[in-house]
């Protein structure tokens, strides 16, 4: 799960941790209150979407009066931001957060994320703040600075001290940054974040050292005992038909294709998107309907398909180890009458009760397209939609 | 031989009164000489009781001690799974396969922390299990849809792996030990430890890996697999057409930052002798192809 950035600070002031300050806005009119409020001669208006990128892409903006505050403001709200990580689509920004501009004397880079081979949390450091961080470790490797935490004792005065010198930060402002490396693993401990970023990390000409950005995503497997967490999830940042899926327990994500994917099981489900490209097709989906699948489940399924515009066939894939074939039919059968189906539909069996779950669909009435294994499903799938975009517009 | 497991294992289930461990320790029960190997259930909470003739015990400690058990299969809920865990390698037992999905990661970071040193391996979470065919299934994947043979098999998909075996089937070959080590970020035994058991393992001619986007195990382990191997060993991985920063399905299944993709792993499979199909559809007629 991801939060906003000013939601992120929130959380990393109550460890102790030094940023400018803010206040979150929902309309132009409260910006300008915002800034009235905060004070100073400078604010910086952010954007707050959850994609990183902002700055570039034109969501974060200078203003030296009030009168600027409102008209970046009122430029910023609800425009559709694009960055390198929304995709071209860009995500409309319902969100804004004014801080008190801070003079800065140099920028750093701080992360942490979960190392999988090393099975520990990375702290990583760099001079190079403010870029990238992809990037400086592609092009500058000896830039970037790792140090990974013992899960037991936490992050070490030691390592910290090892992680900030590294960087370059000077001698006289080490202790305040390593206070405040020990406070940001805590916080990122403490509430199961899977990913946390300050960038940049900043030196102020007040020789004050402050996170002027944050960035936390969280593991979704802790999500239960985390509410406060939970409680600030932005709908308006997901896919709708995500969310849709979320509520039904269905593992579902939005593709720009056309064929609409239903498959048990996560792995099989990505082999079933690589196999419809493979073979010339492009999928409107990934969904994994779990070892589970009830016939209410998988008529919601349908339902998530179908109300993809874009959707000109259906392939369903099911290996039945628990989940039997013949249950799986019934479902499918069900589904297709609910939904009154329109595009074609190709279904693939396979596993437990299989023989059973065959007969169901051909028994159905139903126009269902059977299919005797992986490939020749895909390809009776691209087929279809070839047929369906080639046929005459009547 | 077949690795980790056979039919002289004896197996434990943490979790066995739940509805998960009833009916899966039924099912493992029914097939092969289960039997034999499921010999205990475990539950702090309903000691002295037992499950359909399988007595229960309070702790890991204790089942172990009055039935020598030495394996341990896990359903118990997320919350609570990596706790059974520590326990069961406190116990010193030599394997653990843990089926929950769900468990934090900050949870699993404190148990593998933990298990540094000790001699219990630990299979998954999130995963489907392990089974030598007409010997012993500890898990859930479906016991009929193998058979005994020469093949290895390791993934970390559930239903994938399936696939992968029912076309093995259809090819007439059999399998050694099929492993899922699951769809976690953080777990237990990684490509390249089943690679190694398999390498070393008299009855097994051949490796089918199956992977998919998300980490480096993949490439770790085709990096060993060049300088070590001495059977043929395929792979597939899944997720050439999965988007960017977004989690599929399994919760390590995540291309982040620009790593972890289909295409890099597959690239670095080959570049290590390793044969690689882009069709899931050919998994089977690949391995049978190097053989």
């Amino acid at each position: 799960m991801k939060i906003h950035e000013y939601q992120a600070k929130e959380i990393l002031q109550k460890y102790g941790v030094v940023t400018p300050k803010g206040i979150a806005c929902f309309s132009v009119d409260e910006a300008v209150s915002a800034a009235q409020q905060l004070g100073g001669k400078v604010w910086v208006v952010k954007a707050q979407i959850y994609a990183g990128g902002r700055g570039k892409g034109g969501g974060v903006k200078v203003a030296k009066s009030l009168d600027e505050v409102r008209q970046r403001a009122s430029e910023i709200l609800n425009m559709r931001l694009v960055t390198h990580q929304t995709g071209p689509e860009g995500q409309i920004v319902h969100r804004l957060f004014i801080e008190q501009g801070v003079p800065i004397e140099k920028e750093f880079y701080v992360g942490m994320v979960v190392d999988r081979s090393r099975q520990r949390v990375c702290l990583i450091t760099s001079s190079e703040g403010g870029m990238e961080i992809e990037k400086v470790a592609a092009e500058t490797p000896e830039k970037i600075h790792k140090v990974y935490v013992d899960p037991i004792a936490g992050l070490s005065q030691q390592q910290a001290v090892e992680a900030t010198q590294k960087i370059g930060i000077p001698a006289q402002n080490l202790p305040q940054a390593v206070t405040l490396l020990q406070s940001l693993y805590e916080a990122f401990d403490e509430s199961d974040a899977s990913l946390l970023e300050i960038n940049p990390l900043t030196l102020t000409a007040e020789q004050q050292v402050m996170a002027l950005d944050a960035k936390m995503n969280f593991d979704d497997n802790a999500l239960f005992r985390h509410p406060e967490i939970v409680a600030l999830r932005d709908l308006d940042e997901e896919d709708p038909l995500e969310i849709e899926a979320s509520k039904h327990e269905l593992s579902y994500i939005s593709l720009d294709g056309n064929i609409g994917c239903l498959v048990n099981g996560a792995g099989l489900a990505m082999a079933t998107m690589d196999i419809i490209k493979l073979y010339g097709g492009n999928p409107a989906n990934f969904l994994d309907v779990g070892g589970g699948a009830t016939a209410e489940k998988v008529t919601e399924a349908f339902k998530l398909m179908l109300s993809n515009p874009k959707l000109q066939a259906i392939l369903v894939n099911i290996f039945g180890g628990i989940m039997k074939c013949d249950v799986i039919a019934q479902g499918i059968v069900m589904a297709a009458r609910d939904v009154h189906l329109a595009v074609p539909l190709i279904v693939r069996l396979e596993g437990t009760h299989v023989e059973i779950g065959k007969k169901i669909l051909a028994d159905s009435g139903l126009p269902i397209i059977s299919a005797d294994n992986m490939a020749d499903a895909a390809q009776k799938a691209v087929n279809a939609t070839k047929a369906k975009s080639s046929s005459p517009q009547s | 031989m077949s690795i980790l497991i056979n039919r002289n294992s004896r197996v434990m289930t943490q979790g066995i009164t739940g509805k998960t461990g009833q009916f899966h320790t039924r099912m493992c029960r029914d097939y092969a000489n289960g039997k034999a190997c499921f010999v205990a259930g475990v539950n702090p909470r309903k000691p002295g009781e037992n499950f359909e003739g399988i007595p229960v015990y309070a702790t890991v400690k204790e089942a172990k001690q009055q039935t020598g058990a030495n394996v341990s299969v896990i359903y118990v809920p997320p919350p609570f799974a990596a706790a059974a865990i520590d326990e069961a390698v406190e116990a010193e037992l030599d394997l653990v396969i843990c089926i929950t999905e769900g468990i934090p990661v900050r949870d699993m970071l404190r148990t593998r922390y933990k298990m540094q040193g000790k001699k219990t391996r630990l299979i998954g979470p999130n995963c489907p299990g392990i089974i030598t065919p007409d010997e012993i299934k500890i898990g859930i994947m479906p016991g009929y849809i193998h058979k005994k043979g020469r093949i290895g098999v390791v993934s970390r998909s559930g239903t994938l792996t399936y696939e992968a075996v029912a076309q093995l089937m259809a090819l007439g070959l059999g399998q050694s030990t099929c492993i899922g080590i699951g769809g976690d970020p953080v777990n237990g035994l990684k490509h390249l430890d089943v690679m190694q058991l398999f390498n070393d393992d008299d009855e097994t001619d051949a490796v089918l890996m199956v992977g998919e986007i998300g980490g480096t195990d993949e490439e770790d382990c085709a990096r060993w697999v060049k300088d070590h191997m001495r059977k043929p060993v395929v792979g597939f991985i899944a997720g050439v057409t999965a988007p960017p920063g977004k989690r599929m399905g399994h919760a390590g299944a995540i291309i982040s930052g620009g790593r972890g993709t289909a295409q890099e792993k597959l690239e670095v499979m080959e570049s290590c002798g390793i044969k690689v199909t882009r069709n899931p559809a050919e998994m089977g007629k690949l391995l049978k192809s190097v053989l």
